[in-house]
């Protein structure tokens, strides 16, 4: 098996490619598939140290995580769909409304 | 035992891959295709550290359920007025700029925390001992967990219905 730091390197790219990823995407459906991928990076990360200390503690984190995402990316979605009924856009440069 | 190292990073390949192809690529609905075999490779990688139960829930909830939900609201969003919205990406050099930063942070954090201690056994299958961790002590988080899911799944369908 390969060492608790082979997994951590792997999930700090998958990181820093979805924060890549929300940084640059104006569609706001692709910010969300960024956040996606920080997420899965935090689950990989759990469930590292879960093996490493042989502690289901973490695996449990882990399933938290993966269900309050589905709610976050259920939710986020259905505000996509109402803004773009209401805009008829989803780039987030011009979902400008509360800027003062 | 190299068999399980090269398999790792196969799979750490095939992952990084598809991630940078769902951050990339010009058109969106390429990027849930990727963002599926993205996930699912990271499922991978809980079988590889002896989690089956998370590689389940990983391809049931996530490659199924989400990648689902994402691409039905590709087709409602992109198909109504008939017309394709633009995916241009902006900023590409000030966000790896912002991502290499953040890398090399954690990746510091890493190089300056030096080896891992020793891998302690499990002992035995992780599935049992996560089933009677959920109806133990983690028995009322679960249930609130189960409030939560419901909670968010009528506030989408407060959102999204047709008034």
């Amino acid at each position: 098996m390969p060492g608790l730091s082979a997994y951590l390197v792997v999930a700090a790219l998958v990181f820093a490619i979805g924060l890549f990823g929300v940084l640059t995407r104006r569609n706001a459906v692709g910010i969300l598939l960024g956040i996606e991928l920080m997420l899965n990076a935090v689950n990989i990360n759990l469930v590292a140290f879960a093996h490493l200390h042989g502690d289901v503690t973490g695996l449990l984190f882990a399933l938290f995580t993966i269900a309050i995402t589905v709610a976050e990316i259920a939710v986020g979605l259905a505000i996509v769909i109402v803004i773009f009924r209401v805009r008829r856009t989803i780039d987030a440069d011009r979902l400008d409304l509360l800027r003062g | 035992m190299t068999a399980a190292i090269v398999g790792f990073w196969a799979v750490a390949v095939v992952l990084l891959a598809a991630s940078l192809a769902v951050v990339l690529l010009p058109n969106l609905f390429h990027s849930v295709l990727f963002l599926a075999v993205a996930l699912v490779a990271t499922g991978v990688i809980f079988l590889f550290l002896e989690a089956p139960f998370l590689f389940g829930v990983q391809l049931l909830l996530y490659a199924g359920g989400v990648v689902v939900l994402v691409v039905f609201a590709i087709m409602l969003t992109e198909r109504i007025v008939g017309q394709r919205i633009p995916q241009a990406s902006h900023g590409l050099i000030n966000g790896a700029i912002v991502a290499t930063a953040v890398f090399i942070g954690v990746a510091g954090f890493l190089l300056q925390a030096g080896p891992a201690p020793a891998e302690k056994p499990s002992g035995g299958d992780t599935t049992v001992a996560l089933g009677r961790a959920f109806l133990g002590p983690y028995a009322v988080p679960l249930e609130l967990l189960g409030v939560l899911l419901v909670i968010a799944l009528l506030g989408a369908l407060y959102f999204a219905r047709e008034d």
